[in-house]
Formats: C-alpha cells, structure tokens, sequence
C-alpha cells in the first residue's frame, strides 16, 4: 500500500528572472493538493510567483546536501510584518 | 516554546531579537560559504567528520552520518515545538469569533494561521531525520509526546489575547532565538523562518495591551487581570531550575544548546520590567528589584510543583485540548481518506493511458 | 444615494458572515494544511468586509465605519445572504457552501471591476483574483470528496442537496444596482453544473427557494453568530481596540 498523502518538495520562484529554489516540504495526497497547499503554506498569497511540486521519493540525490528543506522569508500582508504595529516610544528588545 | 534546551545567541549585529535572527542567518550562509575541509576519508572517520562540521560551526544536513542519540534528541525536541505550534493555536483560537473589531480579528486569524506553518515547517524539519509526520501526530495523541505546559492554561478574556502575544511570544523567542544556530540545518533554518514570523506575534500582543492599559478603566483591569495570570506561567516555560534540568551537558556539545534554563529566565525577565513599566501595568511580584551588584532584576521564581503538575496532565486544559486535537484529527479522517481514494484512482487512470 | 449603500452592504455583510463561518474551522481543520487555506480564504472574506462595510459607511454618511456596521446592527439589519450564515456542519457541506458562495462572487466581482462607481471597481478588481481562488479550492474538494469513497460521495451528495436551495437568493433581480444579480445566474450554473458533474455529483432540482436575507429576514442562525461575534464589543461602549 503506498503513503495515502506522501512527501513533496516545493520550489518557488520568487520573483521574475530569478530560478525555482527550495523552500521546504509539504505532504499531500496528489499534485493538485500539493500545489494547492503550497501556495499556502509557502507563498501566502504573494502574487505572481511560480511554484513547483515534486514528489521527495522521486528525487535522487548525489550527496548529503540534496534534500534539505531551506525557508527563505516570504513578503505578506502588512500585518504579519513587525513594523506595522506601533511601538511606543522607548521600548526596547520587542 | 517549551523548557528550553538549546544554544546560544551570540553578540547581535542589528538591534534586538530580531537582530539577532538576522545575525545568525548570517552566520549560516557565511558558515556555507566557508569551504568544507575534507569529505570523510572512510566510515571509521564519520564520528570525527561530524566533530568537525559542529566544530566549525557549520551545519549538520539529513543524510550525513549522525550520533543516534543527537538524531533522538532533535526529534524529540523538534517533535514538541511542532506539537506546541498545533495545540498552542487553541487559546488564541478561542478569541477568533469574539475579536473586538475588524482589524484586531483579522490580525489574530493571520496569527494563529502562522503557528499552523510554524508546526508544518517544524514537522518537516523532523521529517528529515527518519520519523513520519503520521507518528509525529500519532505521539502527541496517545499523550507519548508533550507539548508547552503553557498552551494549559485558559484564555478568559480579550487582553489574555495581548498577554500571550506579548509574554508567551516573548518568551519562546527568547528561547527559541538561539535555535537559529542549532548546529542541524533544517532546524536552524526553519527557526530563523519562524523567529522573524514571531517578531510580529509578540509586537501585536503588546499592541493590544498598550491599547487596553490606556483605555478605559474596565479595559486597563482586564489587562493588568491578564498580566497577573500569565506572568508565573510564562517564566515557567524556560524549563526547570538548572539543577534539575536533564539534557544539558551533551545538548552544549552538539551546539543544541548554550544557555542554561536559569540565564534565558533571567534574560526574559530583564527585557519584562521595563516593557511593563511603559505599559503602565505591574508585574505581580513584590519582591522584584534590580540588582546592582549582578546588574539584573531578582525575581520570585514560578512554582515549579505547578509546572510539574501541568507537564504531568493536570493543568486547567490539559484534557480539553488534547479532546479538541483528537476530535479533530478523528472528525477529519473521512475527508483524508476521501483525498486519497481520489489520488489513488486518478494514479490507475494515468497508469492505464499509459498502458493503452 | 440608497441604492449603492444597500447594494454595498449586502456584498459587505455576505463577506463578513462568510469569513465569521470559515474562521470557525480554525484548529478544527481535516488536515493542518487545509487550515492554513481556510484561515486564508477566511482572511481574503474579512479583507473584503472590511473595504466594502467602510465604503457602505461613507456612501451613508452617518458617519458609521466598519466597526459601527460590523458590532452596532442587529440581525434584523443585516444584508446578508442566508447560504452564508447556515452553520458549517461537515466539510462537505462547508466546501458546497463555498462552491455555490464563490461561483456567485466570482463573476459579481468581476463585473463590479468594470462598474462606474470606481471604489466598488476597485474592491472588485482586487477580490475577483481572491474568489478565483476560493472557487477553485472549493472544486478541488467537491471532486475529491464527491469521486473519493463512498462515504464522502454520500456526505457531498447530501450537502450540496442541503445548501443548493440557498443558492436561489443570490441571484434575485436589483435592476437598479450597480451589478444586476440576475445577469450572473448563467454562468453560475454553468460553473456549479461542470464541477458536480466530474464529481460524480447529481444537480438537485430548483424548488424551495428560501430567501429573505436582503430585506434583514434572516434563519435562527444569524442572532447567534452575532451574539458571539459582537459581545465583547458591545460590552464596552465606546471603547478603542
């Protein structure tokens, strides 16, 4: 019996000229989902990115350093930014 | 997000914790650039090439060969600070449907939104040493894996809300800051991900309360009420006195940790008062004063009985939230189930157009 | 100038009541990834809410914004649709609800994008993309649901046959608006009719057609979710959050 919702790796292309990197995993049971819950998770609405996603078991890699799982930041709304909230004057180290 | 285990921040470049995070993300790409030494010359060397790269302050990746008992301990710690993002979205998740206005609520959606991408980054990092997300979840179900005592406690009114943005949040960064050097990669990544994610959660916490500690008069007791309860509990997540804190000694060596249990407490608790005092609020212990002579506050130290009585299950919410987790996970099986009866029948279709 | 405050009102109360539904699956989600994507429809609803009920406040000009309208009206003065305020059930009757919800919204948005009132154009320009995305998750999961296991087959069946009456509502005649409702109706049953189709999923028939939700005649349903939603709000009059 295979996984029901396997391991996927996500690469996402930030920005126009830039290439697709890794920005981590997900699990899904197909595609569609995984591409689905990609942006989700991944991108959070940012707009006008690619993502692709590739089933982990269908990566072979050559050394230890292939599969990790690297999280660049993600731009968002402006809320999820610190700089949105207002800091009265004065406090430090928040 | 629970009794602390890891290592250290080192002077920070920029200011404040968020600094921090961004000086030891500069650490790592600087270690990655730095030339790996040697590859190991042969399986009797692997001990020593892994000595090497902790050593050198560069990271441990998935398929490099690793200690078991290095593996164990970050599964397990990993393994509860994912299962502290999934339960800890209970408390602040309470608040959703009664958020005073439309911004407040908007921002608490996207917050506890967050700890759900905080738990998945974590349980993907804990992947990558050889365990299932399904044994993961399957762990903290049976109760055979914790998660922060702090999620026990109830959420009884709007300004708890604000208190565990501001202390909670808080102190999970404080804690959670040095992780961003752990010596293994996937960890050190997503915590340096996660730590620039909680620098929002806790500047809107204090948002909230500054906001209600100059309202109105109901408002500034509800957040002083607020701040009376959270206070011992949140000095409790940094884990028991050194003394009694197991795992220590071998967690330095493997770069897991460097500060001990008592030093982020006090650290915490430092960054607090002044915090307090601008919110204009009174942190609940009579006996706090700074002192001269070691240049930091004394301070009343938690109940430590308490944390012991939570961690074992008998905290206020220990029951009602792994009854929600499991109600959950139970309520959803035929949606999964559903998904992957779908998957596995569009797989047969491909198959069979490729056979034809 | 009544006639584009209620027709922005509606759209307002519709997006609100709608996030207030999806925001109630946060922690309760099938599978932690699915509630990340509800939480994020979820805030894409209240984002819509909360441009639309201010607009509604300035088109009224009693000085009303989206907090006045969101805490300070009872459910007698709500605008909203009756599909969004049932409760959520199942999944599978949450994802017909969302179905039917942006498969109206999506071709109301975009027809409110080329309007004349350039306000409404441009919350319509914005959400539009937002409820592209709604109805595609939506689809993806009354496929999956409606062609996964029996089981599933049988909820979604049943919960597309529960929401479906609700759907007559949407699309009642405002000849005067600034988006006739009527005009949307085609293209909603042709985009409803192909997803429950590759779902295996039978169309009920049109029958009963409850309405009543834009004249503020609502189901039992929505004095609760007020209740819950407005309490603390009300609690303090006059207070700053």
């Amino acid at each position: 019996m295979t996984d029901p919702s396997p391991l996927w790796e996500v690469f996402v292309r930030a920005r126009r000229g830039l290439s697709h990197t890794h920005v981590g995993s997900l699990h899904a049971p197909d595609a569609e989902l995984a591409l689905r819950n990609a942006r989700d998770l991944y991108t959070r609405r940012q707009e006008g990115v690619s993502i692709w996603v590739v089933p982990a078991s269908a990566i072979t890699a050559s050394s230890p350093d292939e599969k990790d799982a690297f999280f660049d930041p993600a731009a968002d709304k402006v809320y999820r930014h610190p700089t949105f909230y207002e800091v009265p004057d004065g406090v430090a180290h928040l | 997000m629970y009794g602390n285990d890891f290592g250290a921040p080192e002077e920070a470049s920029g200011g404040g914790l968020l600094g921090e995070v961004e000086a030891a993300e500069a650490a790592l790409r600087e270690a990655a650039a730095r030339q790996r030494r040697r590859v190991p010359a042969s399986d009797d060397d692997l001990a020593g090439f892994f000595a090497e790269i902790v050593e050198a302050d560069q990271k441990i990746e998935p398929r490099d060969w690793m200690p078991e008992a290095y593996r164990k301990t970050l599964i397990r710690q990993i393994a509860q600070h994912a299962h502290s993002e999934i339960i800890g979205m209970q408390p602040e998740g309470n608040w959703i449907s009664r958020a005073p206005s439309l911004k407040r609520k908007a921002i608490l959606l996207a917050k506890v939104q967050d700890e759900a991408g905080h738990g998945l980054y974590l349980y993907a990092a804990a992947e990558t040493l050889g365990i299932s997300r399904d044994e993961l979840v399957d762990l903290l179900l049976n109760g055979r894996q914790k998660y922060s005592s702090i999620f026990n406690y109830p959420t009884l009114t709007w300004a708890d809300v604000g208190a565990i943005g501001w202390l909670v949040d808080g102190a999970a960064i404080v804690n959670q800051v040095p992780l961003c050097r752990c010596s293994y990669g996937p960890y050190a990544r997503a915590m340096i991900r996660i730590c620039k994610e909680e620098s929002f959660h806790q500047r809107q916490g204090y948002e909230i309360l500054h906001t209600l500690a100059h309202g109105t008069p109901a408002q500034k007791a509800m957040a002083q009420d607020a701040l009376d309860r959270w206070w011992y509990p949140s000095l409790a997540m940094f884990g028991p006195p050194d003394g009694e804190s197991t795992h220590s000694t071998q967690s330095m060596a493997w770069k897991i940790k460097r500060f001990s249990n008592d030093e982020l407490r006090q650290r915490f608790v430092d960054m607090c008062v002044q915090q307090a005092e601008i919110l204009g609020l009174t942190i609940p212990d009579p006996d706090l004063r700074w002192n001269d002579e070691r240049q930091a506050y004394d301070f009343t130290q938690p109940d430590y009985d308490e944390l012991m009585r939570v961690i074992k299950g008998d905290g206020p919410c220990n029951r009602q939230r792994m009854a929600h987790r499991r109600q959950a996970h139970a309520d959803g099986a035929w949606v999964r189930e559903a998904a992957a009866a779908y998957a596995a029948k569009r797989a047969v279709e491909k198959k069979e157009k490729v056979a034809a | 100038m009544n006639g584009p405050f209620e027709f922005t009102l509606r759209l307002g109360d519709d997006a609100l009541i709608a996030a207030q539904r999806l925001a109630e699956w946060t922690t309760r989600a099938p599978e932690m990834e699915e509630d990340i994507a509800l939480a994020n429809i979820a805030l894409d609803q209240l984002g819509a809410a909360r441009l639309l009920l201010t607009y509604a406040g300035e088109l009224e000009g009693a000085g009303r914004d989206e907090d006045a309208l969101a805490y300070l009206r009872d459910d007698r003065e709500f605008r909203n649709c009756l599909l969004v305020e049932l409760p959520n059930d199942d999944f599978a009757v949450t994802m017909a609800k969302l179905l039917l919800l942006s498969a109206y919204q999506l071709p109301l948005y975009t027809a409110l994008a080329e309007c004349a009132d350039e306000r409404l154009a441009a919350i319509g320009s914005k959400t539009r993309k937002e409820s592209a995305y709604h109805l595609d998750h939506a689809a993806l999961w009354v496929k999956r649901l409606g062609d996964g296991t029996e089981e599933s087959h049988r909820r979604m069946q049943a919960a597309v046959e529960q929401v479906w009456p609700y759907a007559a509502e949407l699309f009642a005649p405002d000849p005067g608006a600034p988006v006739d409702p009527a005009a949307l109706r085609a293209e909603f049953d042709a985009t409803v009719t192909a997803v429950l189709a590759e779902a295996t999923l039978t169309r009920p028939e049109s029958g009963w057609a409850p309405a009543g939700g834009r004249d503020g005649v609502h189901t039992e349903h929505l004095s609760y979710l007020l209740a819950e939603m407005q309490v603390l709000h009300r609690a303090h009059p006059g207070a700053k959050w």
